[in-house]
């Protein structure tokens, strides 16, 4: 059995397809686990979709082979939320807000600040308490 | 014992000793203080942080025909014109026109007087617009022009605080989310900020300001500038712990340097969400090593300095002075302080690490010898105790 391996991506929609349910064909056609951690239809129509998909390698291809007939651009390093680390200043006051610690203290020394990209959940609560907004949202 | 004048001779030559506030302790318990005192020229501290009471001069030059500017903006954030014709000061807590402020609270503020002065160091182009009305010496009555910090006669960046001495720990004992200067605080004492680089802080490694008065010569941003007074709020005369180290807020500087030496990423524009705007700032001060005491002073620890842990739901805005507790900066650092035995996560406004790096980069400055000291032409009161401002009837 092929092993199953987990994928954070993001999609973007240049024209939202609202009206048909892409997770529920992922799940029952391909054997997805998703987990959706943020979804958005601007006001433009246009959709972003991030979420995890777990699942055996040929499973996720062929799923996003799917999801591709929707004209959908897959970024698979799944950034909905960027952290410019060449502008934090790491002063640390997102440390306490980030419920993951994927915003963490990583030398205690120096108290440079440092993301974990794959501890993210996409709470936003970085973007909302950075006084330099270096903590960005995507969407 | 040294003078400045040694000190310098020893800069100029290339061969001061030169060590950060954060390396001094140890260098001294391994070769003692007598010495580490004989060898020791200049301890470098530092701090970046938010710093509301920023601002600067600018002056435009004459444009033609002249105008006396009687209200200004600069990229829509309003400046102070009750100065001579084309001079204006920008304050750096000024929000730009139409910020819709905590009408839909919690505000964002996302642009003003402190985003301003990074975008002028950073060389951006940016918009004057000004109203006058109209003199026969100043006939024009509106202009409109774009400018960069090099079309400006005169740039120079005028804070009447900065560097205070030691700061609170905020938290919020309420059931709901608080807005603050000192960043967002949760309900129920959920975390704590605080706002000082500790051991590296200038004034805590020169708590009696035995070295740090007007007239010291300072690295802002990169700049070289100067103390020009004692800053707005200085307090000398507050609680000290045995060591000497002020139990609160105590002193402070007002300090002015040319912004067009600055360098970008030491200035940065601050949005404090449901605040409002602020600016931080990168400032080094070297301490000379005059003798033993001035050097065992700057060999403060963390763990030596305590900071007062403030309610900003209550106590603060209501102004009781009540503090909770005392905690040090070692247990700030650690990411969690214990207040009334609630344990409580701890987040900083403060950037060490920027601190650190400003403390390395003057250290190099002065070892190169293109950095020397001054010796104050005045000293800060130690004294002093800050008034409140009282609520009183109109005199009959």
């Amino acid at each position: 059995m092929s092993q199953t391996v987990r994928k954070k991506l993001m999609l973007f929609f240049p024209r939202c397809e609202c009206e048909k349910p892409i997770i529920y064909h992922l799940v029952k056609d391909h054997n997805l686990i998703v987990n959706v951690y943020r979804a958005k239809v601007t006001p433009e129509e246009e959709g972003y979709l991030v979420l995890d998909v777990t699942g055996t390698e040929g499973d996720i291809e062929a799923g996003m082979d799917f999801v591709k007939t929707f004209n959908v651009t897959i970024n698979y390093t799944g950034k909905g939320v960027t952290w410019d680390d060449d502008e934090c200043t790491h002063c640390g006051h997102c440390i306490t807000h980030c419920p993951t610690g994927a915003l963490h203290i990583a030398d205690e020394a120096t108290r440079e600040v440092a993301y974990d990209e794959s501890k993210c959940i996409e709470c936003l609560a970085c973007t909302r308490v950075c006084p330099f907004s270096v903590c960005v949202s995507a969407f | 014992m040294k003078t400045y004048e040694q000190i310098n001779d020893r800069i100029e030559s290339g061969k001061a000793v030169v060590l950060t506030a954060d390396e001094i302790m140890d260098y001294v318990d391994k070769k003692g203080l007598a010495a580490a005192a004989e060898e020791v020229d200049v301890v470098t501290t530092a701090t970046f942080g938010p710093m509301c009471s920023s601002g600067c001069v600018l002056n435009f030059g004459h444009s033609k025909p002249k105008i006396r500017m009687s209200e200004a903006w600069i990229q829509d954030v309003l400046v102070y014109t009750g100065l001579a014709a084309v001079d204006v000061y920008l304050g750096a807590t000024q929000l730009r026109h139409n910020d819709p402020a905590n009408m839909d609270y919690p505000g964002e503020f996302r642009y003003g007087g402190g985003h301003v002065m990074e975008d002028l160091i950073a060389g951006k182009t940016l918009q004057l617009f000004a109203l006058s009305y109209g003199t026969d010496c100043y006939p024009l009555r509106e202009i409109r022009t774009y400018f960069t910090i090099d079309d400006l006669n005169q740039a120079i960046m005028l804070n009447p605080r900065n560097c205070y001495q030691n700061y609170n720990v905020a938290v919020n004992g309420s059931d709901k989310t608080i807005y603050t200067y000192m960043g967002t605080l949760e309900p129920n004492r959920k975390n704590a900020n605080y706002c000082s680089a500790g051991q590296l802080s200038p004034l805590l490694n020169d708590p009696y300001y035995e070295t740090i008065g007007v007239g010291t010569k300072v690295w802002m941003a990169g700049a070289t500038g100067h103390v020009y007074a004692e800053g707005t709020q200085h307090a000398g005369g507050g609680d000290r712990t045995p060591g000497g180290i002020p139990k609160g807020g105590s002193g402070t500087l007002a300090l002015t340097a040319d912004m067009k030496q600055m360098r970008r990423e030491f200035v940065r524009g601050a949005s404090f969400r449901g605040y409002g705007v602020s600016f931080s700032l990168g400032v080094g001060i070297p301490i000379p090593i005059l003798n033993e005491g001035v050097l065992k002073r700057t060999c403060v620890r963390d763990r030596d300095i305590l900071a007062p842990v403030v309610d900003y739901s209550d106590d603060y805005p209501q102004n009781t002075g009540k503090v909770l507790c005392h905690v040090n900066y070692e247990q700030l650092r650690s990411g969690q302080i214990e207040v009334e035995g609630q344990d409580i996560a701890v987040g900083s406004l403060s950037s060490y690490h920027k601190a650190l790096e400003i403390a390395n980069l003057l250290a190099d400055e002065i070892r190169r010898g293109d950095f020397n000291l001054a010796e104050p032409i005045q000293y800060l009161a130690k004294d002093t105790k800050m008034k409140p401002l009282l609520v009183k009837e109109k005199p009959k």
